[in-house]
């Protein structure tokens, strides 16, 4: 996936058969092991490989699941108790499904903030950012939709909050709200068609997940100086030094996890949620799963019902915009003194928002929410603009050398320390 | 590619392709509206959507009583003189949805109120007796309505929507059906 040849040379008569045929190794290899790769990355630039094995946790268990699983609004419930009781180790895959979707969030958000401060988003990644964000979208319809199947209380009411979202578009709203539904309200048919959707999505997922690493492969891996790799000095080839990396990165991510799923296993979901599904009853407090509160916070805090929806998609679709908005040619925000502290308000903000999502809409939390996305939305529309006109960046190293190794090694050739950390760099 | 003649005048060669491609346009069309229409509520669902018939005989005065009409929740509530009078003393200018209590009722039978149950804003169950004006309040947003069962305060955009009902006689409506 790489628009450089590959320098992949088959040795066995069998990969030179296969390699003239379909060069799928020669891809791999160019993709996966020789790719070069700046020296300063981070573990911030790991949190893709756990991407891709959250995704494949999600796709094995989901899949298995879905073999015990009943998709009919009278058996929904029981099937997933009986998943949990019955099926052997049936708990372990449900649990490891339920947790892998908030670590799969987890793992995205940091990685998006991992962009928003290190400027990835900018030229030439525009397009891998925009596939990025449509990742983002799909991943929370799936999640949405999946939180539906088991059929408790919170289940259908976040289905029921959620669907009336399009009742509010004028004259067409409630034809879409009963299309959506195949009923007058959230149903049977709806957790039908939910099923297999929620069976597809994911599918969509891994294919724009590889139109993201093509997309990545072409400019390359931004780095957290933000300056592009100059000469070879300034890369390490992606095997040895990216995979160890990943794969580090990747044990610990999945200890917390396992910790998660063995130990807290219910502590991200709502007890709510082990009442089977009731249309007469609304539970007191209803609140989405957390990664959606901060979009959450962002809709109630708008009394009308139709700008509030507005804005809640429209604060997801301003991250696609974000390559247009930020005017500032550094990368970096390590090299931008005012970003740097509006980019952590930021991160509050998000906080906040998400925090206030999970209380109830009333008095003063109403205020705050009213405050908070302003602020959001300020920094898109408001400090990136402006920021990259007014701010004085400091001066960015020469190359990703020289900011690793200082100006005197980076010049010098011969010196052991630098000859030392990258033995068979090539680029 | 050769020259052609294409930038003079048509050929038969652009008149073939407006027409083949005018042709797929209209097949791919009437390809995709099954697809889209298998989507809307189908035939056994809008059957068990049939009007259903209420007994009010056992409904006490002050009491809500819940039932389902096409799988959407209605509320039967018996008013109270004084819940009667707390609606129809309002002020119009006082509403988000200006609709008198009058029109919201049925003449002479002004105690029986007949409203939708899910909230107009994103369809949570309101609770009943709860907010100032001692109608429901909404515990998603905060939506309160009044005891005509309109909103007064918070996102929801509209009152309570009235189904469709009929008297039968005194103590009998049929939902779904109208006069
Ligand atoms: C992007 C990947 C995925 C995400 C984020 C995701 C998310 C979720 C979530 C949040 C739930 C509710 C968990 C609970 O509280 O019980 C769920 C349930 C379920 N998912 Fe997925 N899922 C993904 C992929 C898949 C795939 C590929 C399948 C294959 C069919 C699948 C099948 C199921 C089934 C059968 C359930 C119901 C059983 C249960 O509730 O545990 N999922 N999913
Ligand atoms: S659903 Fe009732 S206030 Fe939002």
């Amino acid at each position: 996936m790489s628009s450089h040849p590959t320098t992949y040379v088959p040795k066995s008569a069998a990969a030179k058969w296969l390699e003239s045929r379909l060069p799928i190794i020669g891809l791999v290899h160019s993709s996966f092991v020789a790719f070069p790769v700046p020296r300063n990355l981070t573990y911030f630039w790991t949190f893709g490989a756990i991407l891709m094995v959250m995704l494949i946790i999600q796709l094995v268990t989901g899949i298995v699941l879905a073999m015990h699983y009943t998709a009919h609004a009278d058996y929904a419930f029981t099937s997933v108790e009986h998943i949990m009781r019955n099926v052997e180790y049936g708990w372990l895959l449900r649990y490891m499904h339920a947790n892998g979707a908030s670590f799969f969030f987890i793992a995205v958000y940091i990685h998006i903030f991992r962009g928003l401060f290190y400027g990835s988003y900018k030229a030439p990644r525009e397009v891998l950012w925009i596939l990025g964000v449509i990742i983002l979208l799909l991943m929370m319809a799936t999640a949405f939709m999946g939180y539906v199947l088991p059929w408790g209380q919170m289940s259908f009411w976040g289905a029921t909050v959620i669907t009336n979202l399009f009742s509010v578009i004028p004259l067409v709203g409630d034809t879409i709200v009963s299309f959506l539904w195949g009923g007058y309200s959230v149903g049977n048919p709806t957790l039908n068609r939910f099923f297999s959707l929620h069976y597809l999505l994911p599918f969509m997922i891994l294919g724009v997940a590889m139109l993201h690493v093509w997309a990545l492969h072409v400019p390359g891996n931004n780095n957290p100086t933000g300056v592009p790799i100059k000469s070879g000095k300034d890369a390490v080839p992606f095997h040895p030094y990216m995979t160890v990396k990943d794969t580090f990165s990747i044990v610990c991510f999945l200890a917390v996890f396992a910790w998660f799923v063995f130990y807290l296993p219910n502590y991200l979901g709502h007890a709510d949620n082990y009442v089977p599904a009731n249309p007469a009853v609304t539970p007191a407090h209803i609140v989405p799963e957390w990664y959606f509160l901060p979009f959450y916070a962002i809709l109630r805090a708008v009394p009308d019902a139709l700008f509030g929806v507005i804005l809640m998609f429209a604060s997801i679709a301003v991250l696609a915009f974000l390559p247009w908005l930020d005017t500032s040619k550094v990368r970096s925000g390590s090299y931008r003194p005012i970003f740097r502290v509006l980019f952590w308000a930021f991160v509050v903000t998000c906080l906040v928002l998400g925090w206030l999502g999970s209380r109830p809409a009333e008095g003063i939390y109403v205020i705050l929410a009213q405050i908070f996305t302003v602020l959001y939305f300020a920094y898109f529309l408001i400090a990136m603009p402006l920021l990259g006109l007014l701010e004085k960046p400091l001066p960015l190293p020469n190359s990703i050398t020289e900011a690793v190794l200082g100006k005197k090694q980076a010049s010098g050739s011969g010196m052991p320390v630098g000859a030392a950390a990258e033995p068979q760099s090539k680029g | 590619m050769a020259q052609t003649t294409a930038a003079q005048e048509p050929t038969r060669r652009d008149f073939l392709f407006l027409a083949t491609g005018a042709m797929g346009a209209v097949g791919v069309a009437a390809a995709a509206w099954p697809f889209i229409a298998q989507l809307a509520p189908d035939a056994q669902t809008v059957a068990a959507g049939a009007p259903v018939e209420v007994d009010l005989t056992p409904i006490a005065e002050g009491q809500i009583v819940k039932l389902f009409w096409r799988g959407a929740l209605i509320f039967v509530r018996n008013r109270t003189p004084a819940e009667i009078e707390a609606a129809r003393a309002t002020p119009l200018d006082d509403l988000k949805d200006p609709e008198p209590d009058q029109a919201r009722v049925m003449e002479g039978r002004e105690n029986w109120l007949i409203i939708f149950g899910n909230c107009t804003h994103l369809g949570c169950v309101p609770l009943d007796f709860q907010g100032q004006y001692g109608g429901w309040f909404c515990p998603c947003h905060g939506s309160v309505f009044d005891t005509s069962g309109r909103i007064r305060s918070g996102p929801a955009p509209i009152n309570l929507p009235v189904p469709p009902y009929r008297f039968v006689d005194d103590g009998r409506i049929v939902i779904g059906e109208t006069a």
